[in-house]
């Protein structure tokens, strides 16, 4: 599904590195952890995966089912399958909720040369939607994430994830900032969508979520690389005992 | 005599050569003091301190410069959808034939032209509204437009009127100088939406004088076709009596200079003025906002709400004033104008000003100009939002606050059509 190789990407202002040399491949169906230190370039990596501004790729490749999503404008990613829930989500003021995620649906379908839904068939799913992840329709009504919580943001983007029902979907720490409860409720949204076509790579800091979300493979990201890639019970160890034991271990 | 002096008499003795007589009977000794305020004004130059920021020299020279005639292809006419009562100007001359018959309930409607006999509630608006809002600013062109108008129409609203009464400007010619003069009173309790649609001519001065009455309300708005060499200077002099409310909206798209002034006198406890206004402008575009607003009276409330959209060199101006008299206690004044500025070509320069002389009032003001968010834009284009949909989508939410005070949801969906026209047409 995804296939990264070697990645090393700076920031354009300074050319400060942040990647340096990210080898990664996600197999379709499966769900991969990421976790590290703060600062080791998870959200960087995610960023320059979805398309964002601001960073130079230097060296290395990212595909998806074979194609350079690099070469790819941030839509032409969104409408290959690919999806990032932010770990801060964006306020639109001025653009509703609704509205946005109508757009974003019909503009993928559209690119996909999928008919557009009509507005009774986008609400109705909306609403089923938003009503498992304990949305309400009067946060639908207001402007993108102004004024939500941070647990509200982070629901909007399960909820985003769920429309626009993408095949590859980076979760950047959607954990955090949620409580016992919210958590629950979007892993349940996460696993709803699990199935043999669909992946994941799930950015966090805590074993917690993992416990809901079980991941096939987890890896260790520090100072721009990924360290270690182990099953669920490295995950288990970072937990317990911190990342110092395997950083020093890599640097022997 | 200084030179200055005579310099400015000639420069209006030129604009003035080649205009037609104005009908005299009741409006004489209106357009007599207009024609004695404007030879001591003199019109307005670059040195002005409301016209540094706008050159009014296309808007003075003795001949309108051409401007030519622009096709908007297959777009639908402004306010196509609306049931309301035409009335058609055409190079600022009356066109009965392509007019409604001017028959509404609860209004009167004359032409100003056909206004021989003498029409009291019209004696006591023409030129009058115009000749208070001369001070403290002094506006030349809307005492030229008094003493000189021999087109407009007078309307009298005594009930609710059932439907809108739209003034649609067309023009036929590229060299076309006109001027119209208007005036609204609207009776204690009654009610009226005026729109106002299309180009007019090549060089188009007017003034709309509106009075309403007590619990009386107004209703404006326009669009400023996509006429891309016009030149216009309009005015709106408002006063409102307690109780009554004013709300009026301009759409601008294109038109190579446009300056719109409002002079809007809360005189009544109670009275609520609302002014909007929402610009997009491309290339060779200049756009001068110039508002007045005076609380006299005690618990009025006014707001200011500006936006413009500016690429490729276009300008925009505003010109913002609150004045809070002693006895306006309890004032609730608000501005604001904002510029989104597609490149960094373009420019928007604001003189927003407060002056209060009573102690218990809630005023603020703002004025910020900025780019479109690049976080956003992003954030929408992650979603698969393509850039040109992801830019529209942002500037339609910058512009929303002005066209949420359209109250009619027709009109303001209307307007919004509009916009995303534009903007399939100039951003990307
Ligand atoms: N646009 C930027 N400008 C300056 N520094 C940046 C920028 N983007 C990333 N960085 C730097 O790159 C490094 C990696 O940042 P990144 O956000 O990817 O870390 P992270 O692993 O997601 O951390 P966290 O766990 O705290 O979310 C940090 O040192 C950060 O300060
Ligand atoms: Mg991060």
């Amino acid at each position: 599904m995804l296939t990264i190789k070697n990645l090393h990407v700076e920031l354009e202002d300074d050319g400060k590195q942040i990647l340096k040399g990210v080898d990664l491949t996600v197999e379709p169906g499966t769900v991969h952890a990421i976790m590290g230190p703060n600062g080791s370039g998870k959200s960087t990596l995610s960023y320059v995966l979805a398309g964002r501004e601001g960073y130079r790729v230097t060296e290395g490749s990212a595909t998806l089912d074979g194609a350079d999503i690099l070469a790819m404008e941030p839509e032409e990613r969104a409408a290959a399958g690919l999806f990032l829930a932010f770990q801060y989500p964006v306020e639109i003021p001025g653009v509703g909720n609704m509205t946005f995620l109508r757009t974003a649906v019909n503009a993928q379908r559209k690119a996909r040369g999928e008919p557009e839904l009509s507005a009774g068939e986008f609400l109705k799913a909306v609403r089923a939607k938003a009503a498992s992840l304990k949305i309400d329709a009067e946060m639908m009504k207001r402007p993108v994430n102004v004024g939500f919580s941070g647990g509200e943001k982070k629901r909007n983007e399960i909820l985003q994830m769920a429309m626009l029902e993408p095949r590859m979907c980076i979760l950047d720490e959607t954990d955090s900032g949620l409580d016992v409860d919210a958590m629950k409720l979007v892993a349940e949204g996460v696993n709803a969508l699990r199935d043999a076509g669909r992946s994941f790579l799930v950015i966090t800091h805590y074993q917690r979520l993992l416990d809901h979300i079980r991941p096939d493979v987890v890896h260790i990201m520090a100072a721009g690389r990924i360290i270690r890639t182990g099953g669920p019970d490295l995950a288990l160890q970072v937990e317990q005992s911190g990342y110092a034991d395997i950083m020093a271990e890599v640097q022997e | 005599m200084t030179a200055l002096v005579q310099a400015r008499q000639d420069a209006l003795a030129a604009r003035l050569a080649g205009l037609p007589a104005a009908p005299g009977g009741w409006q004489a000794p209106a357009r007599a003091a207009a024609s004695a305020r404007l030879a001591a004004m003199g019109l307005p130059v670059r040195r002005d301190e409301y016209w540094r920021y706008t050159d009014p020299a296309a808007l003075t020279a003795p001949q309108p410069p051409a401007a030519a005639i622009f096709a908007p292809g297959d777009e639908e006419p402004a306010f196509d959808g609306i049931d309301r009562l035409q009335l058609v100007f055409v190079d600022g001359v009356f066109d009965a034939a392509a007019s409604d018959a001017p028959d509404l309930a609860g209004v009167e409607i004359t032409r100003l032209a056909d206004a021989g006999a003498d029409i009291h509630w019209a004696r006591d608006l023409y030129g009058v509204l115009e000749a208070r809002g001369q001070t403290p600013v002094a506006r030349p062109l809307a005492a030229l437009n008094t003493a000189h108008a021999t087109e407009g129409v007078l309307i009298r609203v005594t009930g609710r009127a059932p439907r809108p009464v739209a003034l649609v400007y067309r023009r036929s010619a590229s060299d076309t100088d006109a001027i119209l003069h208007h005036c609204v009173r609207v009776e204690a309790g009654a009610e009226l939406t005026l729109l106002e649609s299309g180009p007019a001519a090549a060089r188009f001065c007017k003034v709309i004088e509106v009075d309403v009455a007590e619990g009386g309300r107004f209703h404006h708005i326009r669009t400023q076709g996509r006429d891309h060499e016009r030149h216009a200077v309009t005015h709106i002099f408002a006063r409102l009596g307690a109780g009554a409310l004013f709300k009026s909206f301009t759409l601008t798209a294109n038109g190579r200079l446009t300056r719109n002034e409002a002079v809007i006198d809360l005189a009544g406890e109670g009275a609520v003025a609302h002014v909007a206004g929402a610009a997009v402008g491309d290339g060779g575009f200049h756009h001068d906002d110039t508002v007045f607003v005076t609380h006299a009276a005690r618990g009025c409330e006014s707001r200011q709400v500006f936006k413009k959209v500016l690429k490729n060199g276009a300008v925009g101006v505003f010109q913002g004033k609150i004045l809070v008299k002693p006895a306006a206690q309890k004032t609730d004044g608000y501005q604001i104008s904002q510029s989104l500025l597609l490149d960094e070509a373009s420019q928007f320069l604001a003189k927003p000003e407060l002056e209060i002389y009573a102690d218990d009032v809630k005023c603020s003001h703002g004025s910020t100009s900025g780019a479109i968010d690049d976080t956003a834009l992003f954030y929408l284009r992650s979603r698969g939002v393509p850039m040109r949909q992801a830019q529209g989508l942002l500037v339609l939410a910058f512009l929303a606050e002005a066209i949420a005070e359209i109250e009619d949801e027709a009109l303001a969906e209307d307007i919004r059509t509009r916009l995303e026209g534009w903007l399939n047409r100039h951003t990307g």
